[in-house]
């Protein structure tokens, strides 16, 4: 069977504008051959929701630069309550270490950090989708 | 005696020769490479020498500081005469955890204050309307002038300056003037400037302005500035910003170049309204970036002080050398800087400010070297501050004004910045001037291909980031610097008080001063600002005004483009 591209939102949540981190993210990912959906910031939670079921969406990349990170546990349980427990979804920006651990428990699969390698975002992005074509589970 | 010798008579065939013979010497040392650029992408040569450049192209070109086109300065004593201020950005928390940090800052010796607001005031709510986990984690809640009294108090407003961070439609100030008349402070003697004012970069690059659309948001900055010039002489209603755009990704050529086309866009809509620019122009200030890329940054400082210069003088008609001074504030870049081996960042920060320093600025803030993680902690804000101290008082830095200017290698990067800086301004004016091309996404697709060639660069590792992609060590990311949150206590009792003191103020004042607000949105010539002031004294929140303002104005959605 032919393997779709990994399908990935690429997206804001909250109230912080600062959007490089996402923009750069978002056309490495294209670049690399996968389906990415890019939105402005500013979504709220439900928006990110309603996208990831429309759009059928494999994993959802959420940038962080000014503390929006925090909400990222509502996204998680907005998720799990729309039926959509096996998107996955990966946080990249400035999350302090004590905030990761935090993020983790929540069920983010993975956290960024400033430096990170892009090609390691890129791997990552695509076992993600893997998983969940194969039906596993974190 | 310490007189100049004369010079050796070299003629310029001599010296080419000269220069061929060490080409070949250098060739036969260092095998052929691709060329060697700048971010900006000009070319770099291993020497310069006086082939390179041979004196001022504009014979107008003084060469001395405090003259037109103020290439080495905009002052004739620059640095000799006053240092640049210190300023800082603070904010965090509830007024009065603001307040508490404010008094600290004036009993050591502090004349000027910054205040930082909360993303939820940038984006134009009141703290009741957002996620309550996001209040205060960048900035302070503000948002009534009631909270401004508390934040301002026992602070002689009268007598300090402070640079708000106050995006349209400037209800800080608003709120600082209301204190002032409730005070018995002449709103003639506030002092500051309202910083990142500039609708145009947040529009196109950070996207931390107030959700409306970009022709009502430049409006009330036009509004502001008229407004400043009737009743606040004191204030610099402007700051046009290129920190953004840089930090956003573009080149240091193209957040010149796209600062510029603002101030352009800015002038001219002062213009239209029939302002006097040498009114409006002594007033507007700037606000830059600047990279470790220590020799661009200083030559584009130089180059962007002479364009402006020219702009004021030939295109906008100012006849006041006053008007003609490209006043501007530096921040260290903060995207140079690393989360790996945090410490490192005080080496950046100390080139950067040097940078800025080097090429003539007004007011500089240095970066926390934990900025990467959190806002600042104590310890590595007064490392910033103390660096500022360093460069000032130890390193003699200061006690010559434009100290690399005459360099053959300076000098001939200035040019070659100025050319590469106009050439984008003529794209931005062939486009309908920088609004139209903002609206167009043209500016944002240039910063966005630039901050992708930039990281592609780093992938590649064609340019080296310390402990990033080079030089790396094992490191225990549980050793770095936690963000401190605010008081959840303080922030439940700010809400409730925000609850109340809505309940308590008199609707029926508030209500008439947002439709007085309304009809002058609706109106083509009555001033917005001066009914967001009217607003604020009746007792308005900042939500309210802002709410009013997107109904009447229209919403603004950021364009963006990957």
């Amino acid at each position: 069977m032919h393997e779709r591209p990994p399908k990935v939102i690429v997206t804001k949540i909250g109230l912080d504008g600062h959007d490089r981190g996402s923009r750069v993210v978002a056309a490495t990912l294209r670049d690399a051959g996968m389906e990415v959906i890019y939105t402005p910031p500013w979504q709220a939670v439900a928006s990110v929701v309603k996208l990831a079921m429309e759009e059928d969406a494999d994993v959802i990349g959420i940038s962080s630069l000014a503390t929006d990170h925090l909400i990222v546990p509502d996204l998680m349980a907005a998720l799990r309550e729309a039926g959509l427990a096996d998107v996955r979804v990966i946080v990249g920006g400035i999350v302090p270490a004590a905030d990761e651990a935090a993020l983790l428990a929540a069920g983010v699969a993975r956290v960024f950090h400033p430096g990170a390698d892009f090609d390691d975002i890129v791997d990552t992005v695509r076992r993600l989708a893997r998983e969940r074509a194969h039906g596993a589970t974190a | 005696m310490n007189a100049p010798h004369e010079p050796a008579a070299v003629t310029a065939d001599e010296l080419a020769q000269r220069v061929a013979r060490w080409r070949q010497a250098y060739d036969a040392a260092v095998p052929a490479a691709e060329p060697v650029r700048n971010r900006s992408g000009i070319e770099l040569k291993p020497l310069y020498t006086a082939l390179d450049w041979a004196g001022p192209s504009h014979p107008e070109d003084s060469g001395v500081p405090g003259e037109f086109p103020f290439t080495r300065g905009i002052y004739p004593s620059m640095y000799r005469g006053r240092s640049w201020s210190q300023r800082q950005l603070v904010g965090l928390g509830v007024p009065e955890d603001y307040n508490e940090r404010a008094r600290e800052l004036l009993a050591l010796g502090a004349s000027a204050l910054s205040f930082l607001p909360c993303n939820s005031v940038f984006r134009g709510y009141d703290a009741d309307e957002v996620p309550a986990a996001l209040l205060g984690t960048c900035g302070t809640v503000v948002n009534h002038a009631r909270d401004m009294e508390r934040a301002m108090a026992g602070v002689p407003i009268g007598d300090i300056s402070t640079a708000l961070n106050d995006p349209a439609p400037f209800t800080l100030l608003a709120f600082q003037l209301a204190v002032a008349r409730r005070r018995g402070v002449p709103w003639s003697q506030i002092a500051g400037t309202s910083n990142q004012s500039d609708c145009l970069s947040h529009f196109v690059a950070n996207h931390m302005f107030f959700r409306i659309a970009l022709p009502g948001a430049r409006r009330i900055v036009v509004d502001q500035i008229a407004f400043a010039n009737e009743h606040l002489p004191r204030w610099n209603p402007l700051s046009i910003v290129g920190q953004h755009m840089q930090q956003a990704g573009a080149t240091p050529a193209q957040a010149m170049a796209f600062t510029l086309a603002s101030g352009i866009q800015y002038a001219e809509d002062c213009l239209a309204r029939g302002m006097d620019p040498d009114r409006f122009l002594p007033r507007f200030t700037f606000f830059f970036d600047i990279s470790i890329s220590l020799f661009e940054e200083v030559a584009k400082f130089r180059a962007g002080r002479r364009i402006w210069a020219r702009l004021c003088r030939e295109r906008f008609g100012a006849k006041d050398p006053r008007s003609w001074r490209f006043k501007f504030h530096g921040q260290t870049s903060g995207v140079d800087l690393t989360r790996q081996q945090p410490l490192n960042n005080i080496a950046r920060v100390t080139v950067q400010a040097m940078a800025g320093i080097l090429g003539g600025l007004q007011s500089l803030h240095t970066d926390s070297y934990d900025e990467v993680f959190s806002t600042p902690t104590a310890e590595a804000a007064r490392i910033a501050v103390a660096t500022q101290n360093i460069l000032r008082e130890e390193a003699q830095l200061t006690e010559i004004i434009d100290p690399l200017g005459g360099s053959w290698y300076v000098e001939s990067l200035t040019d070659a910045m100025e050319r590469q800086i106009l050439e984008h301004i003529d794209r931005i004016d062939a486009a309908g001037g920088m609004g139209a091309a903002a609206q167009q996404g043209l500016v944002q697709r240039w910063i966005g291909d630039s901050a992708l060639a930039f990281q592609k660069r780093v992938d590649s590792g064609q340019q080296t980031i310390v402990g990033v992609n080079a030089y790396r060590v094992d490191e225990d990311p549980a050793s770095y610097p936690s963000l401190a949150y605010p008081d959840a206590t303080r922030m439940q009792a700010y809400l409730a008080d925000l609850a109340a003191y809505k309940a308590q103020r008199s609707a029926a004042a508030v209500a008439q001063a947002l439709d007085g607000l309304a009809a002058a949105a609706q109106s083509t010539d009555r001033n917005i600002f001066a009914a967001v002031v009217s607003a604020a004294e009746a007792g308005a929140t900042h939500g309210e005004i802002c709410a009013t303002l997107r109904r009447e104005l229209g919403f603004g959605q950021p364009l963006t483009v990957v």
